[in-house]
C-alpha cells in the first residue's frame, strides 16, 4: 500500500495460480503440517499433550524403535540400489534398442514392456506371489523344465532373498517408465548431430556412448530422482506380498511398513498416530534431503545442450 | 381432482413411512467375521427377528486385519454401529476405558457365563464386564482320516508317538506330514506355540505365574515349546517358508497333507472344502503328563454407548446371552464354541470331538492375551515372529526365549508380591 508508483499489479497471476495453490494447500501442505503437529504430541491419559521432540527422541533413543527404523531405512537404500543398478540400466538399454531404426514391431515391444506399469500393485503383487509359490507356482515347474530345479527357493519366505525379490518384482513392474522417458529423449536428438558424428567415424555403440548418452544425462538425472522418491516411499508392494509385518522376520521392512504398523496399529497392537507421524516426518525429511542434494549439487552442474 | 388424488397418495405414503419409522429400530453390528456374513444373514438374524418384531438387525463386518483400526476411527467419528463385536482382552479393555463400550455388569444374562469366559471382557480387577461372551476357539490337530487309514496310522497320544507318526508319514512320502507355512507368521504362534506349548507351562498356572513375575520366558517351560517347534520344519511341505495361510488350508483340503495344526474355526470351511473324512486329536501329552488345550476366549458382543437404540440393543444382547443363541450359534458356526454354561449339543462330529476336550483336558487361554499383550514391543507380535523364526531355523529356541524375556522386561514390571 505504499504511495510509490510501483509496477502495475498483475492480478491475473494470482487468479491463475489460485486453483492449483488451493488444491495443493488443501491436499498436501495442510496435511503435512498436520502430520508435523501430530508428531510433536503424545497421548497421555487420553489427552493429547505437547511433548516437543519427545517422539523423535524415543524413535532414535529407544532401541526397540531405533533398530526397527534403521532396519527400514537400510532396506529402503537396498531397494533404491537395486532399482538404480537394475531398473534404470535396463530401461536405458531397452530405449536404446527401441530407437534403432531397423527394429521391427517397435510399437508392440514398447506397449508390452510398458503395460505392467499401469497395472495395480495389488495385481502385480498377487500375480508374482502365485508365480513364485513353491506349491502352485509356475516358477518351480519352469526351472525344472530347463533342468535348473535345484536353483529354486521359496524366495519370498527367506530372509536373505525376500527384499531383493520384491525389489526385482518392482523393477519388472516399473522398467517401462525409464524406458519411455529415455526413448523420448533419444528421439529428440537431432539427426544432424548423429550424422556429423558419423562423418567423423563415430558409429554404432560408439555413437551411443559418445553422443547419445551425454545428451540424455539430464533425463537420467530426472529418472534417478523419481526412483529415489518412489523407493523411499515404498510400501504397497511389500504390504501386498508380505503383509504389514514385513515377513519373514521383518526382513522386508521398509520405513513405509513401519509407519503403517505404528500409525494404524496391527492385530492386537493398538495404533499410535503420534509415533507414526514422527516416522512419517522422518521419511519426509530424508526424501527432502535427497531431493535437495540432487537439485542443488547435481542438477545445477549438469550441462545442457541446446539445438 | 387429479392433483388432489396425487397429494393424498403422497400424504398416505408419508404417513405410512412415518409409522414404519416409529415402530422399527435397525441395529447395526460391527464385526471382523466377514466369513460369517451368510450365516448371520440367513440363520441368526432371522431367528432373532422372528421372536422380536420391530427390531431389525444388520450385520456389517470389516476385514479382520483392519477391524480394530477401522472401528476405532468410526467410534471417534461417531459413525460406528450400535453393537460392537469385541476382541478379547486389551483391545476391548482400551475401548471400554475410552468410553466406547457400555458397562454391562448389571445384565442378568451374564450369570450364564463362568469367570474364565468373562475374564476376556472384564477389567483387570473383574469389577466391570462390558461385553457378552459369545464363543471361544480351541486348538488341536485336524487330520485326514482316509490318509491315516491308508497308512495304517492311529491318533497319537504322546509327544513321542506324534513325532514317530510324522516320521512314518514322511517316510511313506505320499502325503506331506503337516500343512503349515511360516509366510504369515501368526499360524506358527497360535497353531504352533500356543497349541503345543500349553502343556509345558501347565495352562493357567504357568500363565498366571508369568504375570505375577514368578517365572521367566527363559525358563524351560517357555523354551521347551520352541524346542518342539524347531523340529516342525522337516515335516512341513517344500518351500513352507513362502507358504501362506490359505496355501496351507488348500494343501490340507485338497488331500495333499495328512495333518493340519488347527484352530477350531477351520471346521466349517474344511467341511465345505474337503471330500474326505476328518478327525481331530488334542495336542499330544508329555510322558506321564496331563492333557492341556488352548481354549481361547475369542469373541463377544458389546454396546456402543453412543447408540440411539440402546433399549433394542440391550434386548439383542440379552438374546445373545441366552441358551437359545448359544445352541444356534455353536451349530451354525461349528468351531466357535459357546462360552455359555448352558448344556448344548453339537451336530457336527468334528466340532463335538473338539469341544469334548474341554472335559478331558485342562483349558487355558493364549499366553500373552491378558495383561502381557500390552506395551511396546507387543509380546503378541513378538511371539509370532520368534515362533516362525524357530520353525524356519533362523533362531534357536534359547534365543527365542531370551528375545521374548527381553521384550517383556523392557516395559513390564510384575506387581509387588
Amino acid at each position: 500500500m505504499s504511495s510509490e508508483a510501483g509496477p502495475k499489479r498483475r492480478w491475473h497471476i494470482a487468479v491463475f495460480l489460485a486453483p492449483a495453490v488451493l488444491v495443493y494447500t488443501a491436499l498436501m501442505i495442510l496435511p503435512l503440517f498436520g502430520t508435523l503437529k501430530l508428531s510433536l504430541y503424545q497421548n497421555v491419559d487420553q489427552q493429547q499433550v505437547f511433548v516437543g521432540f519427545g517422539n523423535f527422541a524415543t524413535l532414535f533413543g529407544d532401541p526397540n524403535w531405533s533398530e526397527a527404523f534403521w532396519r527400514g531405512l537400510k532396506n529402503n537404500f537396498w531397494f533404491f540400489f537395486i532399482h538404480m543398478a537394475v531398473q534404470n540400466p535396463i530401461g536405458i538399454a531397452l530405449a536404446a534398442m527401441l530407437s534403432v531404426p531397423a527394429l521391427r514391431f517397435k510399437a508392440f515391444y514398447r506397449t508390452a514392456i510398458f503395460i505392467p506399469t499401469i497395472l495395480s500393485f495389488v495385481i502385480v503383487g498377487f500375480a508374482w506371489k502365485l508365480i513364485l509359490s513353491p506349491l502352485w507356482g509356475i516358477a518351480p515347474g519352469l526351472l525344472d523344465a530347463v533342468g535348473l530345479k535345484h536353483l529354486f527357493k521359496p524366495w519370498l519366505g527367506l530372509e536373505d532373498y525376500a527384499l531383493t525379490t520384491i525389489a526385482l518384482i518392482s523393477v519388472w513392474q516399473y522398467v517401462g517408465i525409464p524406458m519411455m522417458l529415455i526413448y523420448a529423449a533419444l528421439l529428440s536428438i537431432p539427426d544432424e548431430v548423429l550424422e556429423a558424428g558419423e562423418i567423423d567415424g563415430i558409429t554404432g555403440m560408439k555413437a551411443f556412448w559418445k553422443i547419445k548418452l551425454p545428451l540424455i544425462l539430464p533425463s537420467i538425472g530426472i529418472i534417478s530422482i523419481l526412483t529415489f522418491v518412489g523407493n523411499f516411499n515404498a510400501f504397497d508392494l511389500v504390504y501386498t506380498i508380505e503383509g504389514a509385518m514385513a515377513a519373514p522376520n521383518f526382513s522386508t521392512e521398509v520405513m513405509g511398513t513401519l509407519m503403517f504398523r505404528t500409525f494404524f496399529g496391527h492385530q492386537t497392537q493398538p495404533g499410535d498416530p503420534n509415533m507414526g507421524s514422527a516416522i512419517a516426518m522422518m521419511m519426509f525429511l530424508i526424501i527432502l534431503a535427497g531431493v535437495t542434494v540432487y537439485l542443488f549439487l547435481i542438477q545445477t552442474r549438469m550441462r545442457r545442450y541446446q539445438f | 381432482m387429479r392433483a388432489t388424488g396425487l397429494a393424498a397418495a403422497f400424504a398416505a405414503t408419508a404417513a405410512l413411512g412415518g409409522a414404519v419409522w416409529a415402530q422399527e429400530v435397525t441395529l447395526t453390528i460391527e464385526s471382523w467375521r466377514n466369513d460369517d456374513l451368510k450365516i448371520w444373514q440367513e440363520k441368526i438374524i432371522p431367528a432373532f427377528e422372528a421372536s422380536h418384531p420391530g427390531i431389525k438387525v444388520v450385520f456389517a463386518p470389516t476385514a479382520p486385519a483392519q477391524y480394530n483400526s477401522a472401528l476405532n476411527a468410526k467410534l471417534e467419528a461417531g459413525t460406528a454401529g450400535d453393537l460392537i463385536t469385541c476382541r478379547p482382552f486389551d483391545g476391548s479393555l482400551q475401548m471400554f476405558q475410552k468410553g466406547y463400550l457400555e458397562d454391562l455388569s448389571d445384565m442378568e444374562v451374564l450369570n450364564n457365563f463362568g469367570p474364565v469366559a468373562k475374564s476376556g471382557w472384564s477389567t483387570d480387577d473383574g469389577s466391570a464386564t462390558y461385553c457378552i461372551p459369545m464363543a471361544s476357539v480351541i486348538h488341536g490337530f485336524i487330520y485326514n482320516k482316509d490318509a491315516f487309514e491308508e497308512l495304517g496310522l492311529e491318533e497319537p497320544k504322546t509327544v513321542d508317538e506324534f513325532y514317530a507318526l510324522l516320521d512314518r508319514i514322511k517316510e511313506d512320502g505320499s502325503y506331506i506330514p503337516m500343512a503349515m507355512g511360516t509366510a504369515d507368521e501368526w499360524e506358527a504362534a497360535t497353531m504352533g506355540y500356543a497349541n503345543i506349548g500349553t502343556k509345558y507351562w501347565k495352562g493357567e498356572e504357568g500363565r498366571k505365574a508369568l504375570i505375577a513375575g514368578k517365572s521367566k520366558l527363559t525358563d524351560p517351560e517357555w523354551v521347551e515349546p520352541y524346542r518342539e517347534l524347531s523340529r516342525w520344519g522337516q515335516y512341513l511341505g517344500d518351500g513352507f517358508e513362502a507358504q501362506s495361510y490359505p496355501d496351507s488350508q488348500n494343501l490340507f483340503t485338497l488331500g495333499r497333507a495328512a495333518i493340519y495344526p488347527a484352530g477350531s474355526w477351520e471346521i466349517s470351511g474344511f467341511n465345505a472344502q474337503a471330500d474326505f473324512e476328518m478327525g481331530a486329536f488334542p495336542p499330544p501329552v508329555l510322558p506321564g503328563g496331563e492333557c492341556y488345550i488352548s481354549d481361547h476366549v475369542d469373541i463377544a458382543m458389546g454396546l456402543n454407548p453412543a447408540s440411539p437404540n440402546k433399549e433394542a440393543a440391550r434386548t439383542f444382547l440379552e438374546w445373545v446371552g441366552s441358551p437359545e443363541f448359544a445352541s444356534l450359534y455353536s451349530n451354525a458356526l461349528p468351531g466357535f464354541f459357546s462360552l455359555s454354561n448352558a448344556d448344548i449339543t453339537l451336530e457336527d462330529p468334528l466340532a463335538q470331538t473338539m469341544v469334548g476336550w474341554r472335559k478331558s483336558c485342562n483349558s487355558s487361554i493364549r499366553p500373552y492375551a491378558q495383561i502381557l499383550g500390552r506395551g511396546t514391543p507387543n509380546l503378541h507380535t513378538e511371539y509370532w515372529v520368534t515362533s516362525a523364526n524357530v520353525i524356519r531355523g533362523t533362531m534357536t529356541p534359547e534365543e527365542a526365549g531370551q528375545h521374548m524375556q527381553d521384550a517383556l522386561d523392557s516395559w513390564y514390571t510384575p506387581p509387588a508380591q
